[in-house]
């Protein structure tokens, strides 16, 4: 066992069969990539749903705060103590339904996070209500007649926003699950992974051989042609697995902070300078 | 000649200068200020403004005095009007107003001396302001050396000739002003003092900012909203110079999830808002009680509901700070009444905050965050500066049972152990539990520490007479005015107390408000906030409410009058 999976009896309270353990095993694959010595560097921030209890079933620092707030707090560690390592990490609803704001300007802003996002097309938590990426027509029991609105494109709307590292990948595709949480934690910038999964309690239509259907894993594909990824991201009948978009070098937000220009050390670190707050308080005289 | 204006006995002079939004009164207002202080006088400050960029009738008042003044005052010894309309001061002059500008505004007993801002500006609009700090200042008796001095430092990076028009703007206005005097116009007898110029002129922006940074704050997420945008501006400003990170958020729903992020990773973090922008911060503000996460909380009140007016005054938020969040949340709410308190208690409120694990609530308004003091400089700003941050070690469990409730607070990366915090209901490791022991045990953990917060909560200060049978109480941003109030009615029939802390209140008020045989609240809203809570949680309910609503703060004659009337037996 490894040092990233609890040591005491957890208790997970997904359902059998949910797509959110092979998930589990993925990022903990992922984490034991960072080495042991990672451990109190990494920090799991999360909102609230099904997917956003992982950490919960892990050995890690977190946070779980709201529902849709994970990448609110997720940019603020990441610029109090950039030397930790920060996963942002929930469900559909949490992320691009609730905390839809959030997401568009923590993109903007090129935080150095890995986000991960179960994306099962449904609200699982709350038992079946349509989440902002449900299929138009999905009938569930608030959208009797079918879901009315077309689906969020959450690799579009990254991309759209300069996103340095937009991935989708399917649960049960654990091997390539792994190499893209592997990659996208050692990516510096903002980095999106949006993970398709089956929810075997509510969504009826989005299953497992739904997805192997209506997925193809990438070959071949240059990830840093990013109209070549704007065009994967686009194609709506059977969905692309994989890297879609990377490019390195680019300033994250803490490079432009001048709290950080000639010293790197985290704010807990720091004291206010008296010399210098005695100098402010004298220029008011 | 001109019919005479003494104000030889005046204690203060309450000078007003209006004009339209972008005319400059606020620069004048700054420019003079300093000057009056240089010359050895004290001033109060504070602007009244329309929410427009452009246009409408704004108009700031300086009061000049030879001891310090603190507070807004209705009436307006000399009123420099630099439009003609002076269609939003009409209650505020008297028969004993100068009016110095266009002669067409004395009209309806209205009098005044003529003067043309626009020859003195020599026709540019935009020097009207200048030519109105000379005229003042030459009432005021001060050298015209310390102006030219200041407009030359102030415009040192202006080509010659601005420099050169804006000298002769003030010197039109300043020998306009002599001559007054003079003449015999107008008698005006203020005697400096060397006092004045070691102190500083500060606002409640400013001192709220600078408390932050004596308070060791190293990270602000806001989203504007005035009046709790200036706040945000003062400590963007000193990101450079502070190790201090300060973000834009994209709503006030990020903005405290942000700054709980900020202290979970052990930066210190506030956010500063308007009561609209803190009603979307309401269930960050539960997250903040069931994590046990720190927060400090700047609310600059308008009125509401809704948006209300932007740049106006009340203290209708008592309640909506008192209440927000779902679920039981302890929290310390600070009132400051003037800047210096202000500075202290926001200074206060990062290392309490930090202390005891809470949200930490500095309630002001616009009347408080606007108006500028002469008040002595903060000589040892860090002395109450504590952290409580602990190294974690193998085993580490956030939620530990403790005698008094709060458990030793780690940070991710500092020390061994893992931080586990969570806003579901937990155990002591932080991991979500749905067990009722632990329930009923964890939310008793959390709020025990109120009862230690009441017990050391901040006594009101006490004024007038301790012995009297009308109690007066107030709180936040009305202490000066009701101290001048208090002051010109005569104190010894009332024993007034300002609140600076409002919540919790400390047990041992009790008696101060039984003893009273008529208890009065003054405060600026309309039900009685703070008279409900008070009624709430000492059974003391007060015989009478002195509210007020009209966007303006309390002015000391209003406040004279009514304390006044306590001189009658009850
Ligand atoms: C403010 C708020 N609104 C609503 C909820 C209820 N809620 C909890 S999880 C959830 C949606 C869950 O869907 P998703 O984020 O896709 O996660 P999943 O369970 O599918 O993994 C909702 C609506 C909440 N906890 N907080
Ligand atoms: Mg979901």
């Amino acid at each position: 066992m490894s040092a990233y999976e609890p040591v005491d009896g957890i208790d997970i309270s997904w359902c059998p069969g949910c797509g959110n353990f092979p998930i589990r095993k993925s990022i903990i694959s992922m984490l034991v990539s960072l080495g042991s010595d990672a451990q109190p560097r990494v920090v799991f921030i999360t909102g609230i749903g099904q997917a956003a209890k992982m950490p919960h079933f892990l050995h890690v620092n977190f946070f779980n705060g709201l529902h849709g707030r994970a990448l609110a707090v997720a940019a603020a560690v990441k610029m109090a103590n950039p030397s930790l390592v920060v996963i942002a990490e929930g469900g559909d609803g949490d992320m691009y339904g609730e905390g839809g704001n959030h997401y568009i300007h923590t993109i903007r802003r090129n935080i150095d996070i890995t986000h991960i996002v179960h994306n099962n097309m449904i609200y699982g938590l709350t038992k079946g209500q349509a989440s902002p990426t449900s299929q138009s027509g999905m009938i569930t029991r608030v959208q009797p007649h079918g879901v009315i609105s077309r689906p969020f494109n959450p690799l579009a709307v990254a991309l759209s926003l300069g996103a340095t590292f937009v991935a989708r990948t399917f649960s049960g595709d654990m091997p390539l699950t792994e190499s893209v949480l592997k990659e996208a934690v050692n990516h510096r910038g903002y980095a999106l992974v949006d993970v398709l999964h089956p929810c075997v309690s509510f969504n009826k239509i989005n299953t497992s051989s739904w997805f192997k259907e209506h997925t193809y894993s990438l070959t071949g594909h240059d990830t840093s042609d990013r109209n070549g990824a704007w065009r994967l991201a686009m194609e709506e009948e059977r969905l692309a697995l994989g890297i879609y978009y990377r490019e390195e070098g680019v300033p994250v937000f803490s490079d432009h902070l001048a709290c950080y220009q000639s010293d790197r050390t985290p704010l807990f670190e720091r004291r206010p300078d008296e010399e210098k707050l005695k100098a402010l308080i004298r220029s008011f005289v | 000649m001109n019919r005479p204006y003494d104000f030889s006995r005046n204690e203060d002079i309450s000078i007003i200068i209006s004009g339209a939004a972008g005319q400059g009164i606020k620069t004048a207002e700054s420019l003079i200020t300093a000057i009056i202080k240089r010359h050895g006088l004290y001033c109060f400050s504070c602007r009244e403004y329309m929410s427009r960029v452009r246009g409408g009738l704004n108009s700031t008042q300086v009061r000049v005095s030879a001891d310090p003044v603190a507070a807004w005052r209705d009436g307006i010894d000399i009123l420099i009007p630099l439009t003609p309309d002076l269609s939003r001061l009409d209650h505020r002059i008297s028969d004993t107003t100068l009016i110095i500008g266009d002669p067409s505004l004395f009209t309806e007993g209205r009098t005044g001396i003529a003067f043309s801002f626009d020859e003195a500006a020599g026709g540019d609009g935009r020097l009207y302001n200048t030519a109105a700090s000379g005229l003042i200042l030459a009432l005021l008796h001060i050298d015209f050396s310390l102006l030219s001095e200041s407009l030359n430092e102030r415009f040192a990076n202006k080509s010659e000739k601005i420099r050169e028009r804006n000298l002769t703007a003030a010197r039109a206005g300043y020998e306009q002003g002599g001559a007054l005097l003079r003449d015999g116009t107008v008698t005006i007898a203020l005697e400096p003092s060397p006092a004045p110029r070691s102190r500083m002129i500060v606002s409640g922006t400013e001192a709220v900012g600078l408390g932050a940074l004596a308070g060791g704050c190293s990270f602000i997420s806001s989203y504007p909203m005035s009046p709790g945008t200036g706040v945000f501006e003062f400590l963007s400003r000193q990101a450079d110079a502070f190790p201090l990170v300060s973000e834009q958020a994209e709503d006030e729903i990020a903005a405290l999830n942000m700054a709980l992020g900020a202290w979970y990773a052990g930066a210190r973090g506030m956010v500063s808002t308007s009561g609209g922008g803190f009603a979307l911060m309401g269930e960050a503000l539960s997250l903040a009680g069931v994590t046990e996460t720190p927060a400090v909380i700047h609310i600059a009140q308008r009125p509401g509901p809704a948006t209300g007016m932007a740049t106006r005054t009340e203290q209708g938020d008592l309640n909506l700070a008192l209440h927000a969040g779902h679920g039981d949340v302890a929290r310390v709410i600070f009132a400051p009444g003037n800047p210096d308190q202000a500075f202290r208690l926001t200074a206060r409120a990062f290392s309490l905050a930090d202390e005891y694990q809470i949200p930490v609530i500095i309630l002001t308004d616009q009347y408080l965050v606007d108006a500028r003091h002469t008040i002595p400089p903060w000589e040892d700003p860090l002395a109450g500066y504590a952290s409580h941050i602990v190294e974690t070690g193998d085993g580490y469990q956030r939620y530990r049972y403790t005698e008094s409730g709060i458990s030793p607070r780690g940070i991710p990366g500092f020390g061994r152990g893992l931080v586990r915090v969570d806003s579901h209901e937990h155990d002591e490791n932080g991991r979500i539990s749905e067990d009722w022991r632990t329930r009923e045990k964890m939310v008793q953990k959390r709020m025990k520490r109120l009862e230690q917060l009441a017990a050391s909560a901040i006594m009101p200060s006490s004024h007038g007479n301790p012995e009297a049978a009308t109690v007066v109480v107030s709180w936040g941003s009305t202490l000066g005015t009701a101290l001048e109030a208090l002051g010109k009615s005569g104190a010894e029939q009332i024993h007034y107390l300002h609140f600076s802390q409002v919540y919790p209140l400390n047990p041992a008020l009790r008696p101060l408000l039984q003893r009273a045989d008529r208890l009065v609240v003054a405060e600026n809203n309309h039900t009685g906030q703070f008279a409900d809570l008070l009624a709430v949680t000492f059974g003391r309910r007060a015989d009478e409410r002195l509210l007020q609503v009209n966007g303006f703060p309390f002015s000391v004659e209003y406040l004279t009058s009514r304390f006044t009337r306590y001189r009658r037996p009850v």
